[in-house]
């Protein structure tokens, strides 16, 4: 499967494993910890010792940054991860079930599509308050009704199908029908979606961490160390550039790859279309 | 049309009522109230404010009180900003914005629909592939970050352009790149796979037996039969663009409807907060139903009864 995906996919694919990686052995690659403070060399430039610099209570930036990777890539996959399922489960009852109990689970659905996510997101966490678990709450919150559509979409169309047919014919039950007859074809669509959608996750946790309605202290992702780093830009902007770096890489990375993992997936796909 | 318009309009009202609804509800599910502080305040006083704002009354009569507010146009006092309404604040801050904005759109539209053109009509060519890895690069480049980037080298580095303030022309120039070159890669993307399907239909073949140069071709029949798909993403830029001026507004210190509900969101400024998502809200709902009319007007195959649905 990785063979037949464009070598930017591949590149993509190592780099992702290599985060996670990192983030994963964090403890165990790390130069110092992330709140050993070395003070006689606070907002150091890059350097042997400091490979990232210091920031300005003298914490090493790489150290930071490699911890940072756990906050990120944990929101972006683990909210990414339970929005699918959540999506998944309520678009194929929507979509299979029909009739007047689909037009109102959408029209709940239509509810979160009415304003930007992110000013949604933002509107749950006045209440949940800022950290790592509302941000969780609020995201999950706001992502499942992208794959809802999604799914009821594919389900409305598979049900359809000769096979499904057969299935009830031979008197399957509605949850055998749904879950081992229909889902199964899904496979492939929703991989591709779990990886165009960590990077939109990704993206709002570090745009909110970074406007200071993120994550809180103790914990720090690539999003509060980009905002740290924003306040000192003018005399040490290599405490902005690492951790941008992180993020863009990351989520270019996953689009890259989403778009190798699509069109393997689906080969039929127009190969004019991006 | 004014008939399909107004009734597109009033299509909306059941929508800006669920948004005033939930938002109202969202507020008021907050634990702690706007008026706590470190130092506890005598309770006559907080009995007094309370009563200024209302908050002494049962929830469902405070809804129904905002409610006939917001119907009358007023979005009630600001917490924070003592003495200002936040209508006021909106009257201020929403031109900000809205120059903003549409400065955004020119940048996404000026750079999205000619990299798509190019690389539809070069199709697999290195014009093409490079297109297509600019668009997919700034499609992952988060705004913040292109906006810091730009500030580092325009401002700090070359002393070009000025980092902050909103004091004239100059000022707008980096934060509309910074928003809107992240939509132009979903334009380009947009714009070449329509461009794309439209150059394999006969009225292209027809053109070109005409003996058409071949500019003439793309752009007078292939462009203008691909607009409609790409108008009809206008309705998500609009919201794309609202919550990208948080950010940006933030990073350049401009005096915007963005920078006014982030501040209010930190100083839990619940009237504010209300008051910016409504606008936002009905903003939104307009941008669709003239995207729905400049829609029709482009393609008289889309029909009033059909639009919208």
């Amino acid at each position: 499967m990785l063979k037949k995906m464009p070598v930017s996919a591949q590149w993509s694919a190592g780099f992702i494993v290599f985060t996670i990686l990192g983030a994963v052995l964090a403890p165990w690659i790390v130069p110092y910890s992330f709140e050993t403070q070395d003070t006689l060399n606070t907002l150091a430039v890059p350097s042997a010792a400091h490979w990232m610099g210091t920031d300005y209570l003298g914490r090493d930036l790489f150290s930071r940054l490699v911890y940072g990777a756990r906050v990120s890539l944990f929101i972006g996959v683990a909210t990414t991860l339970v929005a699918l399922v959540i999506g998944t489960v309520y678009g194929a009852i929507s979509g299979y079930v029909g009739g007047r109990t689909d037009s109102v689970m959408m029209r709940m659905v239509d509810v979160v599509f009415a304003l930007p996510d992110l000013l949604m997101i933002i509107l749950i966490m006045v209440v949940l308050g800022r950290g790592l678990t509302g941000i969780f709450l609020a995201l999950t919150m706001v992502s499942w009704v992208t794959v809802a559509r999604l799914v009821r979409g594919e389900v409305l169309r598979i049900k359809e199908l000769t096979f499904v047919e057969a299935a009830r014919a031979l008197g399957a039950s509605h949850a055998r029908i749904i879950f081992l007859e229909i889902l199964p074809n899904l496979w492939g669509v929703l991989i591709v979606t779990l990886t165009f959608r960590i990077p939109v996750a990704i993206l709002a946790e570090s745009t909110l961490s970074f406007i200071g309605l993120g994550i809180a202290p103790p914990f720090s992702s690539w999003g509060s160390l980009a905002n740290d780093g924003w306040t000192a830009i003018k005399f040490y902007p290599h405490l902005i550039i690492f951790p941008s770096l992180a993020i863009f890489l990351t989520i270019l990375s996953f689009n890259f790859l989403g778009e190798g993992l699509r069109d393997v997936v689906d080969p039929h796909r127009d190969p004019k279309r991006h | 049309m004014w008939a399909y318009f107004f009734k597109r309009l009033l299509h909306g009202v059941p929508v800006l009522l669920v948004v005033v609804t939930v938002t109202f509800l969202l507020m008021h599910a907050v634990p702690g109230g706007p008026f706590d502080r470190d130092k506890k305040l005598p309770p006559e006083i907080i009995a007094n404010i309370e009563a200024k704002y209302h908050l002494d009354k049962p929830v469902w009569q405070q809804y129904l009180l905002y409610l006939k507010q917001v119907v009358q146009g007023d979005l009630g006092p600001s917490y924070k900003y003592i003495g200002r309404d936040v209508s006021d604040i909106i009257r201020d801050t929403f031109p900000v914005s809205l120059t903003l904005g549409l400065c955004a759109v020119l940048v996404t539209l000026g750079l999205g629909v000619p990299a798509g053109v190019i690389s539809a009509a070069r199709q697999n060519s290195v014009w093409d592939r490079t297109c297509i890895f600019i668009a997919t690069l700034g499609i992952s480049l988060p705004s913040f970050v292109l906006g810091t980037l730009l500030i580092l080298v325009f401002s700090h580095q070359w002393h070009w352009l000025p980092p902050a303030l909103w004091e004239g022309p100059r000022h707008v120039i980096l934060p509309a790149i910074a928003l809107g070159a992240g939509f132009a890669g979903y334009i380009a993307r947009l714009t070449r796979s329509t461009v794309l399907e439209a150059l394999t239909e006969d009225y292209i073949r027809t053109a070109r037996a005409k003996g058409l140069s071949e500019t003439t071709v793309l752009i007078k029949h292939a462009l203008k039969n691909s607009i409609s798909p790409i108008v009809s993403v206008m309705g998500p830029l609009t919201a794309g663009l609202v919550t990208g001026s948080f950010v940006i507004e933030y990073i350049f210190s401009i005096p915007g409807m963005g920078n006014y509900f982030i501040t209010a969101v930190t100083n839990r400024d619940y009237p504010l907060i209300m008051g910016i998502t409504l606008v936002y809200a009905v903003l939104i709902v307009l941008a669709n139903i003239f995207v729905d009319l400049i829609y029709m007007k482009l393609d008289p195959r889309v029909s009033l009864s059909n639009a919208g649905k």
